[in-house]
């Protein structure tokens, strides 16, 4: 038996012509390339700017040509008490953001989970959710209005104790002040993310348990919690990340230099050294924020990734 | 169906409503408190104790608001801004995404992670002054779409969406011979309408509350935006520059807390405008880029 001649001998089989790189890809790298001209020219070629943490910076002299200075603006830095202090305040005040505002849209959450009211649990979520949708501009003109002593939360606190509390001009209280202004402003936003990851539970789990005779709480310690505990393991590392921004919106529109001391941030002092037309120590303090920030969110990502084995994380 | 609940959970069930009522009051009255300082006469302020309604309704604060020219050409900037900004972002986002979201696409992971690094790490202000000012974008409108065009959790959430789209759509149209581009703009973005919603709204909102970089690279009054003039009036409690209609109007008198309350809602409204549509996309928003990345 001769074997069967080859069905698609070479020499008659209809190929498609060889097509070049740009043939198949170009058309998507077309595309693409406004977007690594953006990426490269507002993103990374700051990054260059960078090296004027190292100089002193004169104007005429431009950013290659200024003096090379090494460490001696870090150096500056570092021996500066307001530096520190603002170093100091930026964990401070992202420490007790995240000890007040974290849980509070988790709980938010769940007690709006429990509503069975359609109209009033629509209602609480728009109350609450819509100041993430404002400005620190507009919500600092707000709370300057009602915060002052003679607005009213003054006026309710006259009633109980008589003297009004200087919201503004106290340590304490500024600090109070931020952070419940800041729950304020993100505890509905939270919620809504919570929301929904609630709603992607399975019903079935919830409905086995009833027939196990669960009721509520059973439900909510056994099913919803244990379910949300990925989303927020990892939000909880993902804040631990950004540390470093402490809420430059908030504070630049509510503080003043009376409470410099506890609320003065990274953020701030840098920007208040650029008006000071420090440009290199400017500088240097932001590519120390950004430097910490780099690290932490790396560190953050991996514990991530290891808390829950591998499948969440940040990238 | 609701079963028969025990009077434990009933009781639980009034608990929560009263204290979610008192929470949605309490997250509600700064914003009472503000519309009732702007319907109410600078002296009414300052006599103080004013709590949930005006004591004597007055439009008096609007009225100079809206007699305020550079008032209200902040605000056509604004509006401005915000509409270059969410077509230049839609535009820019949608020829990003795309070509990310075909797994063919060389070096494909090398550039996404070109993208997402920008969100690790950055210049800082001073660079990013230094730049725009050789690009000659100080006191230039476009400082402030330019800059804002792209985000790489834009790009994400649209490349997102596009994966989830068919490859026989693609693979129909390639056999038809369409380009990239056209596959791109005739079938990928008409069949993408609630991530591209998703992406303007939170764009606009954006756009509507970006004060610091007109803060910033913006020092002509002509061309600056709502915030910041809210801003001058609110925070710093200063009203030099404008005019408020009235040709006696004394910039040396402490700025009633009335006016600044006028300006604030007009600020606002826009936003609750816009609000609804939020709640109705931002959900979608989430399931589409994922809260985990």
């Amino acid at each position: 038996m001769t074997p069967a001649p080859s069905l698609s001998p070479r020499h008659l089989t209809a190929r498609a012509p060889t097509r070049t790189f740009r043939q198949r890809h170009g058309g998507l790298f077309l595309l693409l390339a406004p977007a690594l001209v953006y990426f490269a020219v507002f993103h990374y070629a700051p990054m260059v700017g960078l090296i004027l943490a190292f100089k002193k910076f004169i104007s005429a002299e431009g950013i290659f040509g200024s003096a090379w200075v090494g460490l001696d603006n870090f150096r500056e830095l570092f021996t500066n008490p307001q530096f520190r202090a603002a170093l100091g305040n930026t964990f401070v005040i992202s420490a007790l953001r995240l000890v007040f505002g974290f849980f509070a849209p988790i709980v938010l959450a769940l007690m709006l989970n429990e509503l069975r009211v359609l109209w009033f649990k629509k209602a609480v979520q728009t109350v609450t959710y819509i100041p993430y949708l404002l400005s620190w501009v507009i919500l600092g003109g707000i709370f300057l209005l009602m915060f002052s002593t003679t607005g009213p939360i003054n006026q309710a606190i006259a009633q109980f104790s008589g003297s009004p509390v200087s919201f503004l001009s106290n340590d304490f209280w500024f600090l109070f002040l931020l952070i419940v202004t800041g729950v304020w402003h993100s505890v509905g936003y939270g919620a809504v993310i919570y929301l929904a990851a609630i709603a992607g539970i399975s019903p079935e789990l919830y409905e086995a348990s009833t027939v196990d005779g669960a009721n509520r709480w059973h439900q909510v310690r056994h099913i919803t919690l244990p379910s949300l505990a990925p989303t927020i393991v990892v939000l909880l590392i993902l804040n631990l990340g950004h540390i470093m921004n402490a809420g430059f919106d908030q504070i630049y529109n509510l503080y003043n230099p009376v409470v410099y001391g506890v609320s003065d941030i990274v953020d701030t002092y840098a920007l208040r050294l650029l008006m000071q037309l420090e440009f290199g120590l400017s500088t240097a303090t932001d590519l120390i924020k950004s430097v910490i920030g780099l690290g932490l969110l790396v560190a953050a990502n991996a514990i991530a990734r290891r808390a829950t084995n591998g499948e969440q994380g940040i990238f | 169906m609701p079963f028969q609940r025990s009077r434990a959970e009933r009781a639980f069930d009034w608990l929560n409503v009263t204290v979610l009522t008192v929470v949605g009051l309490l997250a509600l009255y700064p914003f009472v408190y503000v519309v009732l300082l702007s319907f109410s006469t600078a002296a009414d302020v300052a006599r103080g104790g004013l709590l949930v309604l005006p004591r004597n309704f007055s439009l008096s604060s609007y009225d100079m608001v809206f007699h305020d020219p550079w008032f209200l050409l902040g605000f056509g900037n604004s509006l401005v801004r915000t509409v270059l900004g969410v077509a230049a972002t839609l535009l820019m986002t949608s020829l990003a995404a795309y070509p990310l979201s075909r797994p063919n696409l060389p070096w494909r992971r090398q550039i996404v992670f070109y993208i997402l690094f920008t969100m690790l790490f950055s210049g800082g202000l001073v660079p990013k002054y230094l730049l725009l000012k050789n690009l000659g974008l100080i006191d230039n409108r476009l400082v402030l779409v330019l800059p804002l065009m792209l985000t790489a959790f834009n790009i994400i959430i649209l490349k997102n969406f596009f994966q989830q789209i068919p490859p026989s759509y693609e693979e129909a149209a390639k056999i038809d011979g369409a380009s990239d581009f056209a596959i791109l703009f005739r079938i990928f973005l008409p069949l993408s309408k609630p991530a591209l919603a998703t992406i303007a709204l939170w764009t606009a909102v954006i756009h509507w509350n970006a004060w610091f970089d007109a803060m910033i690279f913006i020092t002509s009054n002509e061309k600056q935006v709502v915030q910041i003039f809210l801003q001058r009036i609110v925070i710093e409690n200063s009203v030099k520059d404008m005019q408020f209609g009235t040709p006696n109007f004394n910039e040396q008198l402490y700025t009633p807390d009335a006016l600044k309350a006028a300006v604030t809602v007009i600020t606002v409204l826009p936003i609750l405008a816009v609000y609804p549509f939020v709640q109705r996309y931002f959900v979608k928003g989430i399931q589409l880029g994922g809260v985990k990345e």
